[in-house]
């Protein structure tokens, strides 16, 4: 028994060192939760004086003015920033939203082998492309193709960030929807087929259905990227403070307005520290976003689990 | 013995289209980007050169190389290689060989989750109050790199995590009955079997650290400065910045010189994809298990 106890309480080196390693590869794992409870806490903290002290709730969602810079009456009004983002986002998602399904469906449902690595290696690379080279791409090849096309005086507009927004946020849709179709279980496909159904019968009829959680996750990944994405829309989009009334209209975004702004402002301005309010606003939007869809990834996992189905063996449960 | 009835025949033309139809959706997506390529290739290649690459801009960057940019780059993404790596990699660590499934793991996973979708924007504001003002690191490489090294953090750690996740578990029990601890079976078996995954992980994260633009403008950045830096408290041009900068700030540039910027970034960026993608393909064929 004495022996047994011994052996059990082993406090060699070896043992030590475990441990340490244990704490620091904890505090690791911590970090990601230290950074990000670390972002809100210091756009917070430039942000605050202005949203206790200045700012009023109903000017900043209701009002079109964004003129921080008047020297007599600067007003904060975000409806017109928040109506280009949205407007952006939402060309951006009917133009990808449908591409990024139907290509997730293709490599997913229909492609085999090598054309199917391919494929995948393609949409990789396509969301490899930095955001300020699709920025430039909307100014110098977008911007005179759309002004020749549709005959307007100006090509950078809702029209052309919409495109190239959704050219960005449809690689990882796209990934995102092909995992959702992976995860649907081979045993839906047989049995669907052995009751004779074609192939396109089992993908709407079973695989979508099924499928469904991941699905509306990948597309709320897509707007999540469309909302918080800076510099293609900076240079895309024409800059203009407008509440947009035609895709030809042009408008400025959130994202864009901090860039644009912040350096001019003197740190600890009503200015700068509206401009971290608007920070404030996309952080907490962006949050929900992406936590809602980490909700619908989840459902849609644990759906499968209850039915028997568990993921290869691994340490990580 | 089995003949075709008009059901079948229907089906299986049905069947054609919708293929068609999803192909064609797929390279809907492909195809423009191959163009904007093609285009990028043929209006920006003939500005590089030698002398492009290796000299400094002049006449207020309307002319000479891109030199500092290029040198800047290599800094920020170094510096933010040597701050993200280990803490990224100590992380999948964690979430692949220790945690439970509690909710500590699930917060650690939004975490990271989240760390990857809040807009590059307010990581630069994030970046602008910690490291500059709250830290005091100024407007320097090292600010700017360490907002590039958080933002990028899932990159390294999901990647590594994957790859760590590709080792059997038998290896690890094997190990374990043999009275190993925890941190012995990791460091001698563990790690030896996955350190080339975690490397297609890091060479991914250098893609992405230098394309990024908004998180280095407020942080560390600088519009023109023709020197190169001497350390990383230094502020410095980058490649990314620099192509925003002559393309919208700058008056009379020559056309061909963001073109030829735009295509050094890409070129960059996408051989660093495909040098990652072309060794994870290697491994795999490579794989024993």
């Amino acid at each position: 028994m004495a022996d047994m106890t011994h052996a059990a309480d082993r406090r060699d080196l070896a043992w030590w060192v475990d441990r340490a390693m244990q704490v620091l590869v904890l505090a690791g794992g911590l970090s990601a939760i230290v950074f990000i409870a670390g972002i809100f806490v210091f756009i917070t903290r430039e942000g605050a004086g202005f949203v206790f002290d200045r700012l009023d709730f109903r000017e900043f969602f209701f009002s079109p003015r964004w003129t921080p810079t008047s020297s007599h009456n600067p007003t904060y009004g975000a409806l017109a920033l928040i109506a280009g983002t949205a407007s952006v986002t939402g060309l951006a998602m009917v133009v990808s939203v449908p591409f990024s399904l139907g290509a997730a469906i293709y490599i997913g449902e229909f492609a085999t082998g090598r054309v199917r690595e391919t494929l995948k290696v393609l949409v990789e690379l396509l969301a490899a492309i930095p955001s300020v080279v699709w920025g430039f791409i909307g100014l110098s090849i977008m911007n005179p193709l759309i002004i020749q096309v549709f005959d307007v005086p100006v090509g950078l507009n809702v029209l052309n960030s919409g495109i190239i927004l959704g050219l960005m946020a449809a690689p990882i849709m796209t990934t995102i929807a092909e995992d959702a179709l992976k995860a649907v279980p081979d045993t839906y496909r047989e049995a669907a087929e052995a009751m004779g159904a074609t192939r396109w019968q089992v993908t709407f009829r079973v695989v979508l259905p099924a499928a469904r959680n991941g699905l509306v996750a990948a597309t709320l990944l897509g707007v999540g990227r469309g909302f918080g994405e800076t510099m293609a829309v900076l240079m895309a989009s024409g800059h203009s403070i407008n509440l947009p009334t035609s895709p030809f209209d042009s408008v400025r975004a959130l994202t864009a307005t901090i860039a644009a702004e912040l350096g001019e402002t003197a740190a600890g301005s009503d200015h700068y520290q509206a401009l971290f309010t608007l920070g404030i606003f996309l952080f907490l939007v962006t949050f929900a976003i992406n936590f809602a869809a980490d909700v619908f990834v989840r459902g849609g996992r644990r759906k499968y689990r209850r039915r028997g189905r568990r993921p290869a063996a691994s340490a990580n449960p | 013995m089995f003949e075709a009835t008009a059901q079948n025949r229907r089906n299986r033309r049905v069947e054609g289209l919708f293929r068609l139809l999803f192909l064609w959706m797929t390279c809907m997506l492909i195809l423009p980007v191959a163009l904007i390529l093609g285009v990028l290739i043929v209006r920006g290649g003939p500005a590089i050169s030698w002398e492009f690459l290796f000299t400094q801009p002049i006449n207020n960057m309307t002319a000479g190389g891109i030199l500092p940019a290029l040198v800047g780059t290599v800094w920020l993404v170094v510096v933010a290689l040597i701050a993200s790596v280990p803490v990224g990699v100590a992380a999948a660590l964690y979430l692949s060989e220790y945690a439970p499934d509690n909710r500590l793991t699930r917060a650690i996973n939004l975490a990271i989750i989240n760390l990857a979708g809040v807009p590059s924007i307010v990581h630069a504001l994030f970046g602008l109050g910690a490291f500059v003002i709250f830290f005091r690191f100024g407007t320097s490489i090292l600010a700017a790199s360490l907002t590039l090294a958080i933002m990028t953090l899932p990159v390294v750690i999901v990647a590594t995590r994957e790859s760590l996740q590709t080792v059997p578990l038998a290896f690890r029990e094997a190990c374990w009955n043999m009275g190993a601890t925890r941190w012995q079976t990791i460091r001698k078996v563990v790690l030896p079997n996955s350190v080339s995954g975690i490397l297609t992980g890091v060479i991914l994260e250098v893609s992405r650290t230098a394309g990024e633009t908004a998180p280095i403008m407020f942080t560390g950045a600088a519009f023109f400065l023709p020197f190169l830096p001497q350390g990383v408290l230094d502020q410095t041009m980058a490649m990314s910045l620099h192509l925003f900068v002559i393309s919208t700030q700058v008056p009379d540039v020559p056309e061909h010189m963001p073109f030829g910027v735009a295509l050094v970034l890409i070129s960059m960026v996408l051989a660093m994809n495909g040098i990652s993608i072309a060794f994870r393909v290697y491994l795999r064929g490579r794989k024993k298990w």
